[in-house]
């Protein structure tokens, strides 16, 4: 809306359009945002499954192992070789046992690609049996298709 | 920041309103730059302990497991089933055999809740193929409700070759 003052002519917007979608888009993006530590990788393409449905509950400071396509695992955001976990799997166990914790409590998430071989992540699950993990949670991408 | 109106007889502020606005922009770039897309992803439990197949004496009360055996081509992908010896043609009759076997209920002491799959697969086989077979063998989706079979999975160790 133009207003004519006196002197020079003055021109004001009205704003408040612009401000009601800004603060509606800040809610948007407030609702959507995710807090969730989960660890996902690109580089691993998860195969689908229907009853792959989300848990309820949030699993207690899980161990995540994702195994590629090339048949390496992203331990902790780095690519480490399937034979070499073990390793760090000992310091996962000694850090629990410090906090007075089993390490057959502890789940470990394998998040492995659909075109990985089967054999790497049985591989994967008998180093953490040997480490003394006893618990797994097998990672698919739910697929909500009928 | 005040102005008194040229007819005197309403006094009408004006807000500024750019500090708010360059804060709100800012605010709406923090939240489009951190917002991370995360796709709904679900697990399937495994309790495996390595003594398992020690412990798994024979016993009157135990089910023997159900043993699907997974053969791969050798491309990796899947060339045959067979559960307990006998071929099966896809993993939709998989299902329908498994529920031959255990029956349909899967309630608190069921027979879908005692019985246990072993899956024996082809080291080279691709692992979205054992997750079509639990999934198969884990139970189905009917009219959008999730009816559970089998809950205990295990795997037998691998075999290199």
């Amino acid at each position: 809306m133009a207003k004519r003052s006196g002197g020079p002519s003055n021109t004001e917007i009205d704003m408040t359009p612009m401000i009601d979608m800004t603060f509606q888009l800040i809610t948007f993006f407030m609702f959507v945002m995710n807090f969730s530590e989960a660890e996902q990788d690109d580089r691993i393409q998860l195969p689908s499954s229907q009853l792959a449905k989300p848990a309820d509950g949030v699993i207690e400071k899980p161990i995540t192992l994702q195994l590629t396509n090339a048949g390496s695992v992203i331990y902790a955001g780095e690519l480490v070789a399937v034979r070499d976990i073990g390793a760090y799997l000992e310091r996962e166990k000694t850090l629990m046992i410090d906090e007075n914790r089993e390490p057959n409590s502890a789940t470990i998430i394998v998040r492995a690609d659909g075109r990985a071989k089967t054999g790497e992540v049985q591989d994967i699950i008998r180093i953490c049996q040997e480490k003394g993990f006893e618990r797994f949670a097998l990672r698919a991408q739910y697929d909500d298709r009928r | 920041m005040a102005r008194r109106s040229s007819s005197g007889l309403t006094d009408k502020v004006e807000i500024n309103m750019t500090p708010m606005i360059d804060v709100v922009f800012q605010l709406m770039s923090f939240f489009m730059c951190t917002l991370k897309v995360v796709s709904p992803e679900g697990d399937f439990d495994i309790r495996m302990p390595i003594a398992a197949a020690a412990a798994a004496a024979p016993d009157d009360q135990q089910i023997p497991p159900v043993r699907v055996k997974l053969s791969a081509a050798p491309d990796g992908s899947l060339a045959a089933i067979a559960m307990n010896g006998t071929p099966v043609a896809d993993f939709d009759e998989l299902r329908k055999r498994i529920i031959g076997l255990v029956g349909a209920d899967s309630g608190p002491n069921s027979l879908a809740e005692k019985t246990e799959v072993e899956f024996d697969a082809d080291y080279a086989l691709k692992y979205a193929n054992v997750v079509k077979a639990i999934t198969a063998v884990s139970g189905k989706v009917e009219n959008g409700q999730v009816v559970e079979l089998i809950r205990k999975i295990k795997f037998t160790p691998p075999k290199k070759g």
